[in-house]
């Protein structure tokens, strides 16, 4: 019996499984390297920068839970004991936009979360001024 | 490889606890209180159109609620309704005209045994401590059983994207989205920074809002003595919303 049908099955396979690996070598996108982004106001984050670089979703549930559930608004950052009011919008104080600082790291880690869908950033407001 | 990954899960783990301790005490210990509210009818309908168009549109324009062009996608927290709808079981024949025609501000009742909260199959709705029967519509499916269940029709679902139809966006609020149900919260949001909520401190005296569970409070005297009504009574869901006629 041949063994064609079953190698060219194979191939189809390893090329639908592998397609997004072609995909991004032939656009030239492998490779590329993490993008810059904007420089934040203010001296620090609400936690260390690093922790927050990786955590800052966990942070941001928490902070969620905290106030639908339990109606706690006030966050003491860990790290520098600071108060923070807690709300989406604290974190566009000091990064004054979506688009080049959350944005540029979703796109590139292909990440899309709908926080977005209801609350605001500092873009949408400029298209409600 | 699996060793490095459990050591990111617990690492992750230990990070929540450490995130958890860091919140402060909330503002008003839910346990203590529980809020009602009282409206005024005589109170209210005497006011001129102007300033009780004011108590519809303060909501309105605080809470980022859609003006849809067609009635059906209708989004509301509070509305003018008559007085036969609003209390279908008080109506007489041959009432006094005044009360037949009065103007009556309908919201959610906060009732203190809700069926809207009861029949939430993910628990996007829920009764909190204080009384107030509120929404997270990260959990909210959509599925509006909580709408079938309102005996009173409070509730309203955005059929459509809500952000093209808010006028003027308040940035201290966030909007919501296509798909999940939206109703009066008591403003929670105010009640956590000492405020009242928004339509009280429009209605020149006529709502009043406080602790029912503090028999001292303005609200408490109130009902204790004047006569007052509630929507649905028999029903047996207990709103937390009088009125008085
Ligand atoms: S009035 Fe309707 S929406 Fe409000 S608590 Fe009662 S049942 Fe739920
Ligand atoms: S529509 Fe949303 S809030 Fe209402 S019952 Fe369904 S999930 Fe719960």
């Amino acid at each position: 019996m041949s063994k064609t049908p079953l190698v060219a099955v194979l191939l189809i396979f390893i090329g639908f499984f592998f397609f997004p690996y072609f995909y991004s070598v032939a656009s030239g996108q492998l490779g590329k390297p993490v993008p810059e982004l904007e420089k934040p106001k203010g001296d620090h984050c609400i936690e260390d920068a690093k922790w927050m670089e990786e955590n800052h979703m966990v942070l941001l549930k928490e902070w969620r839970d905290h106030v639908i559930r339990q109606g706690i608004r006030t966050y003491i950052s860990d790290t520098y004991g600071t108060a923070y009011n807690i709300s989406t919008y604290t974190c566009f104080e000091c990064h004054t936009s979506k688009a080049n600082f959350c944005d540029k790291c979703h796109d590139y880690t292909g990440v899309k979360p709908n926080c977005w869908d209801c609350h605001v950033y500092p873009e949408l407001l400029e298209k409600y001024r | 490889m699996t060793g490095s990954a459990i050591a990111t899960i617990t690492l992750t783990a230990s990070q929540v606890e450490r995130v958890l301790a860091a919140f402060a005490a909330p503002a008003i210990d839910q346990q203590k209180v529980r809020w009602g509210m009282v409206i005024d009818l005589k109170k209210f309908n005497e006011l001129p159109l102007a300033k009780r168009k004011r108590v519809y549109d303060v909501c309105k324009e605080i809470h980022n609620i859609p003006i849809f062009p067609t009635a059906k996608d209708r989004v509301e927290w509070i509305w003018p309704a008559d007085f036969e709808h609003t209390f279908p079981s008080q109506f007489n024949h041959f009432l006094p005209e005044e009360i037949e025609n009065l103007e009556v501000p309908v919201l959610c009742n906060h009732c203190e045994n809700p069926p809207c909260t009861k029949v939430c199959p993910t628990g996007a709705t829920w009764k909190r401590d204080d009384g107030i029967v509120t929404m997270d519509y990260h959990r909210c499916i959509g599925c509006r059983y909580c709408m079938a269940a309102c005996p009173y029709g409070m509730r309203s679902f955005n059929w459509r994207d809500p952000r093209p139809f808010i006028p003027k966006l308040n940035p201290t609020y966030h909007t919501r989205t296509k798909g999940v149900v939206e109703k009066c919260t008591f403003c929670v949001e105010r009640l956590e920074k000492g405020l009242q909520p928004a339509c009280v401190e429009a209605s020149e005296g006529s709502f009043i809002f406080g602790d029912l569970n503090n028999l001292e409070s303005e609200i408490s005297k109130i009902l204790r003595e004047h006569y007052s009504i509630r929507r649905k009574p028999e029903l047996g869901t207990e709103p937390k919303l009088y009125y008085l006629i």
